[in-house]
């Protein structure tokens, strides 16, 4: 594992009119690691990961971005094209809502080779295979290739997403609530699906959740969020088991009562 | 014509036309917006091939315009009279006799030369329209050159029909970095827009874009390396000429099942019936 | 054989346009229309084809609707055509309508107001019932005269704006973008958006309008004021530094009155929607000022989810000659891309039929 931080956010401020979204938040991550950010809606924690993928721009604070080759970026003063071409190949999203990535007019199989052929690949005859190869690895049946999602249920749809965004090896996924809204049973296998293909990947996360079921699961490290602030970080099992920060205890507390 | 400038449009608006013209061909396949004017034929018929072609024309120029690839159709006829009017240029059907060659929705079957322009008319100079309605998101996706929507649509076909199936307006990429609209001519006339010597101008008048392919540029037209582009024709050879090599129109001759096929380049059928003769 | 007959060839043209010339001018025993008589008795139509032909000469829409054989449409087109050559001299000012000798003004949201409610010449109060009297040549009493009201009749949207409830208009001394010299494009100012509908075709602005209010982008619109008369046109030549009154206008103008609940920083107050139409238009004045409302959707914090709400889709489908070029279009012959399709086709049964065979 590489010693320098792929992502790194400093002083992120962002106020939607009076009120504070982001206040002075720093964050670094590293490859293939896990942070999963906690906190209650309203927290700021989608907001922190709308700035970091470079979706919404903060009033003040830099987020700067380690290419593989150790160039640094910074995210929100790179020019359009280049971001763009980040975000469809380099990096990668997971939403609550897969509908919001998946085009639901084309096939299950186009929808994961989109993102292939957005990188340059044309041979149909290979855009189909990986397509295939990750319909399976998410547990689509094969002879499903060629239906629209809207054929598909809930969890189906949330697995199709994962493939489409993990199919073009990214180093760096954004996921927010990625079990969000899904049946228990559905969701304790979609988390050990997305467990067991980033560990293999090496990917690293950034992963929202209200959940601290969720985040103790998947992260290796833990920020958890109130009113815009990061009141406290560190390693997942450190911050879960012995939480310093009163909100963490309520929180913790909170899920234990439950 | 009495009352109206040479070619109609006033000198200020071909110079206006003129300057998205230079810009269209310095930024090849990119669509340049314009200020479309008002023209005396209705938006389709060809006011913006109308509006290119008014403002290159020079009282020194052989005009020949052809629609579906014949000079004798209604709406060809009516746009060489257009300007054989308004000004007063020599026309011609021979297309190695023109100097500027308007058309719709063919190219001549002879090879164009560096010394000829042919300007397209276009109905949608937008190749994303069909998969997305709004400008403003097509814009976007142009400056980034994000045609992920483009090669999915491909990708549909190949998997649904086990082929391509766009048999017109066949998008193409121009100097590898614009998607662009060939306009609505036959796939089979794809191959002739790549390195063309001739330049290779489009208006589009009613959606006011003007676009351009300068001489010599590299026009691919969109496919997948296992299910290349092929060109679509009628495999008949032309009952009048014979010719085996060029873009056949189907005459249907009675109602059971009568056909006959014929050069839809009516230039270029004449032309070697009289080689033959 | 048939192939000669499907080329169409320049006689084809040449006898269209005589058999056409022909029925123009239908049975000769008939006594030709005069301008006058369009003028004079078609009022409305010469005003409609003034407005969507965006040129202001009741003598030439006469003429082009003649011409047109009253398709209103194809009047306002031939009018579009020949306004294309016409050199640009000058920029009016802006109009004045609160110096509009008004011929009607009616406000449905005061029953009384300076200046007065004045029904003026309209259909409003009429019984649709067909008048057979009027297929004769009748010459209708002389209607009631009185001196004109020499007092201010200031508009509806000037009283209300004075307490702060009405939002004021958006003031700017910016040139105004013009349609006919430059592309659309996006954001469109309203500027653009108010010159696009008042160009626009009547029969689709008014669907529009009439879509908000039955719930896609709905305002709450209450009808302030319309009024109808003549206006002065002024233009200001820089050799001179002062304005000069170069004729007048009739135009309808509209002030719609709609509700804004007002946010956190804004206390509530009345948003508007404008129209402005050449000529005697009321209904398309007030469709206008329903649509421009539905399409300042974004620009007030409200949801865009109804067509007239979208720019984009009103302004690229507004213009009846862009439309009606396009639709029409279609009957160009097509022949070279059908038969692409049809060998397409073709082929792709050949695969079907090929895989089945085989299996």
């Amino acid at each position: 594992m590489n010693d320098d931080p792929i992502l790194s956010a400093r002083g992120l401020t962002l106020f939607f009119g009076v009120i504070p979204a982001l206040i002075d938040v720093d964050m670094d991550l590293w490859p293939g690691e896990i942070l999963a950010i906690v906190g209650e809606s309203g927290s700021g924690k989608t907001t922190l990961l709308n700035v970091l993928s470079g979706l919404l721009r903060p009033q003040s604070g830099i987020v700067s971005y380690r290419d593989p080759e150790g160039g640094t970026h910074d995210v929100h003063a790179m020019a359009a094209p280049l971001l763009r071409t980040l975000q469809r190949s380099g990096w990668g999203f997971v939403h609550q809502d897969p509908k919001r990535s998946l085009r639901m007019n084309v096939s299950a199989g186009g929808n994961v080779g989109e993102r292939l052929m957005a990188q340059g690949a044309r041979h149909y005859g290979d855009i189909r295979a990986r397509a295939l190869d990750w319909l399976t690895q998410v547990e689509i049946d094969a002879d499903r290739i060629d239906d629209l999602p809207r054929t598909f249920s809930g969890g189906m749809l949330q697995r199709l997403q994962i493939a489409r965004t993990l199919v073009t090896h990214p180093r760096l996924v954004f996921m927010d609530e990625p079990t969000g809204g899904l049946d228990v049973s559905v969701q304790a296998r979609l988390l050990d699906l997305i467990r067991s293909l980033v560990a293999r990947l090496g990917v690293a996360v950034v992963l929202v959740t209200h959940d601290i079921a969720v985040a103790r699961l998947l992260g290796h490290r833990i920020a958890v969020m109130q009113r815009g602030h990061v009141v406290e970080t560190g390693l997942t099992d450190q911050v879960l088991d012995d939480p310093r920060h009163p909100y963490t205890q309520l929180l913790v507390s909170s899920v234990l009562q439950a | 014509m009495k009352g109206y400038n040479f070619a109609y449009l006033d000198e200020q608006t071909k110079r206006m036309i003129r300057r998205a013209l230079l810009k269209a061909v310095a930024i090849p396949g990119h669509q340049v917006p314009f200020g479309s004017r008002e023209m005396p034929l209705p938006y389709g018929w060809g006011t913006g091939g109308i509006q290119v072609t008014a403002s290159i024309l020079g009282q020194n120029d052989t005009l020949k315009v052809i629609d579906q690839g014949a000079d004798d159709t209604t709406n060809a006829v009516s746009i060489r009279h257009f300007f054989a009017r308004t000004a007063g240029v020599a026309t011609t059907t021979s297309t190695a006799k023109a100097t500027v060659i308007q058309t719709r929705h063919r190219i001549p079957e002879e090879t164009l030369r560096s010394d000829q322009i042919i300007v397209y008319q276009v109905p949608q100079p937008e190749p994303l329209s069909r998969l997305e309605p709004s400008r403003v998101e097509t814009k976007r996706m142009h400056a980034l050159a994000d045609y992920g929507l483009m090669h999915v649509k491909l990708y549909e076909d190949v998997a649904r029909l086990g082929q391509i199936s766009i048999s017109y307006d066949y998008p193409v990429l121009v100097n590898h970095r614009y998607l662009t609209s060939p306009s609505p001519i036959p796939a089979f006339d794809n191959p002739k827009m790549d390195r063309m010597p001739a330049l290779q101008l489009f208006g589009a008048g009613r959606e006011k874009r003007i676009y351009a392919i300068p001489p010599w540029t590299d026009v691919r037209s969109l496919d997948f390396d296992d299910h290349p582009f092929r060109p679509i024709n009628a495999p008949q050879a032309c009952g009048l000429c014979g010719a085996a090599d060029s873009y056949k129109d189907e005459v249907v001759t009675d109602d059971r099942g009568g056909r006959m096929f014929v050069c839809s380049d009516t230039d270029h059928c004449e032309r070697r019936r009289n080689d033959a003769a | 054989m048939a192939y000669v007959a499907v080329k169409g060839g320049e006689r084809a043209i040449r006898n269209a346009h005589a058999w056409l010339a022909e029925e123009r001018r239908g049975d000769p025993s008939v006594p030709d229309l005069g301008l006058d008589q369009i003028r004079q008795q078609l009022g409305r139509a010469v005003d409609r084809a003034m407005g969507e032909g965006s040129l202001y000469d009741p003598e030439l829409a006469a003429l082009a609707i003649k011409q047109a054989q009253g398709d209103l449409i194809e009047a306002a087109f031939l009018l579009r055509a020949f306004r294309t050559t016409l050199p640009r001299f000058a920029h009016s000012r802006a109009v004045d309508t609160a110096r509009m000798r008004a011929a009607r003004r009616i406000s449905a949201i005061f029953k009384d107001l300076p200046g007065g409610q004045i029904l003026g010449p309209t259909y409003d109060y009429t019984h649709r019932l067909l008048d057979f009297e009027l297929a004769e040549d009748t010459l209708p009493p002389d209607a009631p005269r009185a001196a004109p009201d020499p007092s201010p009749m200031p508009r509806v949207p000037d009283i209300l704006g004075r307490e702060g409830l009405l939002e004021p208009d958006g003031a700017t001394d910016a040139e105004p973008g013009d349609l006919t010299r430059d592309p659309l494009r996006f954001p469109a100012g309203r500027d653009v958006r108010l010159q696009a509908l008042a160009r626009g075709d009547e029969g689709f602005l008014l669907a529009m309008g009439y879509s908000t209010q039955r719930g896609y982008g709905g305002s709450h619109p209450f009808a302030g004021e319309v009024r109808m008369g003549e206006v002065s046109v002024e233009i200001e030549p820089p050799e001179l530094g002062f304005a000069i009154d170069i004729g007048d206008l009739t135009v309808t103008e509209c002030q719609m009155v709609n509700q804004f609940k007002g946010s956190k920083t804004q206390p509530p107050q009345f948003t508007r929607g404008y129209g402005l139409v050449f000529g005697f238009s009321e209904r398309k004045a007030m469709s206008m000022a329903l649509v421009d409302r539905a399409m300042r959707a974004e620009e007030l914090g409200e949801d865009v989810t109804a067509p007239a709400q979208n720019v984009e889709f009103v302004l690229y489908h507004s213009d009846n000659i862009e439309a009606t070029g396009f639709v029409e279009h279609l009957k160009l012959p097509h022949y070279v891309d059908f038969q692409s399709e049809l060998q397409n086709v073709r082929r792709l049964r050949e695969a079907v039929e090929r895989r089945e065979a085989a299996e």
